[in-house]
């Protein structure tokens, strides 16, 4: 028998309270109970980082974390990176560089790099390299992502 | 969907107690970086409930006292290869530490579950190896500490119970005067990709830096289980450091692991290649540090 559990969590600023299934993903639980379809679900094997997302500040693979987990934290995901009808800076640069193509990949990528700038804002291109590695994009090349973080970190 | 339940212990004993209560149909859960891939997979069956051991307090820390290192079972990858602890006193596992996955796996994934995982070439047990540590493994009857090397029976079987036991913490002496460690790795790319060797070694050098007193070498994937170069370490236990005498120890290593051709890795006679090439590089720069120390 699945069993519920109650979860509350601070998500995207907002104290939650919702009851979710016992085995859930926090990437199902965001995307079919609570609508934010921002997170991808792509590989369910963490080789892909499409469903990457903050928890207390650090980027994680959402398809591979149990909702349960997150009780209590805080989850950023990429619909609280900006106030309504406003860009963050890195959405900003990431149309500006021209680093979206499909654009399946790039929440993960957006979360990934707000991990890496809050924590080191002015990386090498290694370090950006290495923080983005976990996600990976078929359109783009990478070039143009690289490209994107690089002028936000420089700019800040 | 990952179980059917799920539980947060708040204490090690509270753990092991849901364990028991559920028969075989729970398994403890820290990163689950691994096992929820197998549950979403359906490649293990059978399991009901998740017991996540990481809200238990203090089981994600390092603890540095005296010449021991304690790193509790809830300690994640970035957390040991961020350290600077465990950079200084500890280089190889920080280095293998960093190796793993990818940023978002080492966010959440453990040393422990990569020891209880046994794999092959789990970065963080070839680290563990060369470091000669000790896991604590606790069930309902007590606890007790065990050489990491006793653990691994099969690829991805371990002798910790899954069912009734867990890893509560590994331990390891810190590097000391003429120690050093170094962690080396071949994979197609740096993040997210099996590796092809790795290696890890660990040297204590003499008073006065000539002689090797003492030399442990762990590689993987080279076996069924992290194998323990011994022959090859016996070759340079007290020997001066030369170049003759590293090369006989290599191509001992050669001789006594045994890397398969493998479509997902590369061909064997590479993967010796490799063995030579990482092997060296490893114990030169263990001696490097330990010079430095």
């Amino acid at each position: 028998m699945k069993r519920t559990h109650p979860l509350q969590m601070c998500l995207n600023g907002q104290e939650v309270n919702l009851d979710v299934q016992s085995g859930a993903t926090l990437a199902t639980v965001l995307r079919e109970q609570l609508g934010l379809t921002g997170t991808k679900i792509g590989c369910e094997e963490g080789e892909c980082g499409a469903c990457t997302v903050l928890v207390d500040g650090q980027a994680v693979n959402s398809c591979l974390y149990p909702a349960l987990k997150a009780a209590g934290r805080e989850v950023l995901t990429i619909e609280g990176l900006s106030p309504p009808g406003q860009l963050h800076p890195l959405q900003r640069a990431f149309i500006d560089c021209g680093a979206v193509q499909c654009g399946y990949c790039t929440p993960g990528i957006l979360l990934s790099a707000v991990a890496l700038l809050r924590k080191n804002p002015h990386p090498s291109e290694d370090e950006i390299r290495r923080a983005i590695s976990g996600n990976l994009c078929r359109c783009t090349g990478y070039l143009n992502i690289i490209k994107a973080i690089q002028k936000v970190s420089q700019s800040s | 969907m990952l179980c059917e339940d799920y539980v947060a212990a708040s204490t090690i004993e509270e753990a092991l107690a849901t364990l028991a209560s559920l028969r075989g149909e729970a398994r403890i859960i820290a990163g689950g970086t691994d096992l929820a891939i197998q549950l979403q997979r359906r490649e293990r069956t059978g399991i009901k409930c998740l017991v996540d051991i990481t809200r238990i307090p203090g089981l994600d820390e390092v603890r540095v006292k005296g010449p021991q290192i304690t790193v509790g079972a809830a300690t994640t990858f970035t957390h040991l290869s961020s350290s600077p602890q465990i950079q200084h006193l500890a280089a190889a596992l920080a280095e293998a530490a960093a190796w793993v996955g990818s940023p978002q796996i080492r966010n959440v994934g453990t040393l422990a579950g990569n020891v209880v995982n046994a794999q092959p070439a789990a970065d963080g047990s070839i680290a563990l190896l060369a470091m000669d540590a000790e896991a604590q493994i606790a069930n309902l009857t007590g606890r007790q500490w065990v050489p990491v090397s006793s653990l691994y029976l099969s690829p991805g079987v371990s002798r910790v119970d899954p069912t009734s036991e867990m890893i509560t913490a590994l331990r390891f002496r810190a590097h000391g005067p003429r120690e050093g460690s170094a962690f080396e790795r071949m994979a197609r790319r740096r993040a997210l990709s099996l590796p092809l060797i790795n290696v890890a070694a660990y040297v204590l050098l003499d008073a006065d830096c000539t002689r090797m007193r003492e030399v442990r070498i762990a590689l993987g994937p080279v076996a069924p289980v992290p194998f323990r170069a011994l022959q090859a370490e016996a070759v340079l236990k007290g020997q001066l450091i030369a170049d003759d005498v590293l090369t006989e120890a290599i191509e001992t290593v050669v001789r006594e692991s045994k890397p398969r051709s493998s479509l997902l890795r590369a061909g064997k006679e590479y993967r010796q290649e490799l063995i030579r090439t990482l092997t060296r590089q490893a114990i030169l720069r263990a001696i490097t540090r330990a010079k430095g120390r």
